[in-house]
């Protein structure tokens, strides 16, 4: 920890074949989550984490941030096993958005915003300058939103409180689990739009778990497909559909199930 | 004689069981709060520990008071005969709710705030103070209304041992055989009750949020 890297492979992620399994101690068969991953997720990546319900996404997710710590194998972050990270100082330089926000309803949405940066004790002048900038830039007059409580927002109003608490203290690492997977059609993709925008802009290393392809083609720069705990394709948008692959397929074959869609 | 001539000439003794009462449960609870708070807080990661304080809890409660009084009786220190031994029975009674309350408050918390709490990077002992209790304080709230109007109903037994309060007017009006006096006792120790209701329902109402 004493020697700092250089600042761009900083925000890299490394799979180094990670197996996570659960049971095994008392009972002789662990079921393993994810098994013999590998990746390298460079910074500034996208990178889409697809696969139907179960398919250990949410897994590999949680591995980054060491809410899980791999049973074979390491997660590498920025240089360092997470096994070897203080789980503190690791999760308070990674942003971490879930599908019901986790807001918490007694705090307000500038208290909820302010949370790792009061964590980090900044001053306060600091604190209420990044969260007044924060509330602009996920498109909520701070105004009008600062002083509320999450119960009185919208869905959509609270996953973009929920970005930007994420982004609070400027973190270089993004994990995103399935944020927007609650929203209503309409809400949904006008928040991937300017999510989209955002995450161009801003040039974090982003790891998105959706199971919905739709959603990875807009915002992944790579998108990583797995069934039962194994990736079995990574591909860029444009080459993803191409790919010949049972699984692949039947990802493609929902888009086409839409109503409406050109068959 | 009518209850009512009987309350004014005897308002002065009435008044004075009224406070001893109040002591009384006061004293009561706040042991009780002092013991079961922390025993709450710390049984939320301790299964062993959880099943062990919530069963010795229950238990207590399932002992009618009057033969829960006796039983302290004649146990060394804290039994005997007076206000001491009332004490002891009246904060096993209330410590179940309060304990019951404390743990159920604490960890019936929406599992997404806890998971972002701890994805970022909020040390344990944070959560706890930050998140867990401030969202569980009106759920623990409720436990100690419960265990207080619990409380007051039961310390009127405690005058059976020898430890004041209203119970005294209950149980000599008991033994007059007059409504009177009973009423004399059973009236103010119900007006308790409800005020003390109404008094932390409206700090419980102040202190909830969401």
């Amino acid at each position: 920890m004493n020697t700092k890297p250089a600042p761009l492979a900083e925000s890299t992620i490394e799979f180094r074949d990670v197996t996570y399994s659960i049971g095994g101690i008392s009972d002789d068969s662990p079921h393993a989550l994810v098994s013999n991953i590998s990746q390298v997720i460079s910074s500034g990546e996208t990178l889409v984490l697809l696969g139907r319900s179960g398919s250990g996404k949410t897994t590999l997710l949680r591995l980054i941030n060491r809410l899980l710590l791999p049973t074979g194998g390491q997660v590498v972050v920025q240089g360092l096993a997470t096994s070897d990270w203080d789980a503190i100082r690791l999760r308070r330089g990674i942003g971490y958005v879930i599908q019901d926000a986790g807001l918490f309803p007694h705090f307000t949405v500038a208290e909820n915003v302010a949370l790792v940066p009061t964590l980090e004790k900044w001053d306060a002048d600091r604190i209420a300058a990044r969260v007044q900038e924060l509330l602009t830039l996920v498109g909520l007059d701070p105004q009008d939103f600062a002083a509320r409580r999450p119960h009185e927002l919208s869905g959509g109003q609270r996953q973009r409180v929920g970005v930007a608490r994420a982004l609070a203290a400027d973190p270089p690492v993004l994990l995103m689990d399935e944020p927007f997977g609650a929203l209503d059609p309409v809400t949904r993709a006008e928040l991937q739009r300017e999510f989209s925008a955002l995450a161009r802009r801003l040039g974090k290393t982003i790891v998105f778990v959706t199971h919905d392809l739709r959603e990875a083609l807009l915002l992944a720069t790579r998108i990583v497909l797995l069934q039962a705990g194994r990736i079995i394709a990574s591909a860029a948008p444009q080459e993803f559909l191409r790919i010949n692959h049972p699984e692949v397929q039947a990802f493609a074959a929902s888009l086409g199930a839409l109503p409406g869609a050109p068959a | 004689m009518t209850p009512w001539t009987f309350f004014l000439e005897h308002r002065s003794e009435i008044l004075e069981a009224t406070l001893a009462h109040l002591l009384l449960v006061i004293t009561a609870m706040a042991i009780a709060i002092a013991i079961g708070l922390p025993l709450g807080l710390l049984i939320v990661h301790r299964p062993a520990l959880r099943n062990i304080s919530l069963g010795i809890a229950s238990v207590f409660q399932t002992i009618p008071s009057l033969a829960l009084f006796g039983f302290l009786i004649p146990i060394p220190f804290i039994g005997g005969i007076g206000r001491r031994t009332a004490i002891v029975a009246l904060v096993l009674y209330a410590l179940l709710p309060i304990l019951r309350n404390t743990y159920v408050g604490l960890t019936g918390i929406d599992p997404a705030v806890l998971e972002s709490a701890e994805a970022m990077g909020m040390t344990e002992a944070q959560i706890v103070w930050r998140v867990r209790f401030p969202l569980a304080l009106p759920v623990i709230l409720a436990g100690i209304r419960t265990a207080t109007i619990l409380t007051i109903g039961i310390a009127t037994i405690a005058a059976a041992i020898g430890a004041g309060g209203l119970g005294t007017f209950i149980f000599r009006g008991v033994a007059m055989v007059s409504d009177a006096v009973i009423l004399a006792g059973a009236i103010p120790a119900a007006l308790l009750a409800i005020l003390a209701d109404i008094l932390l329902s409206w700090i419980e109402r102040r202190l909830s949020v969401a």
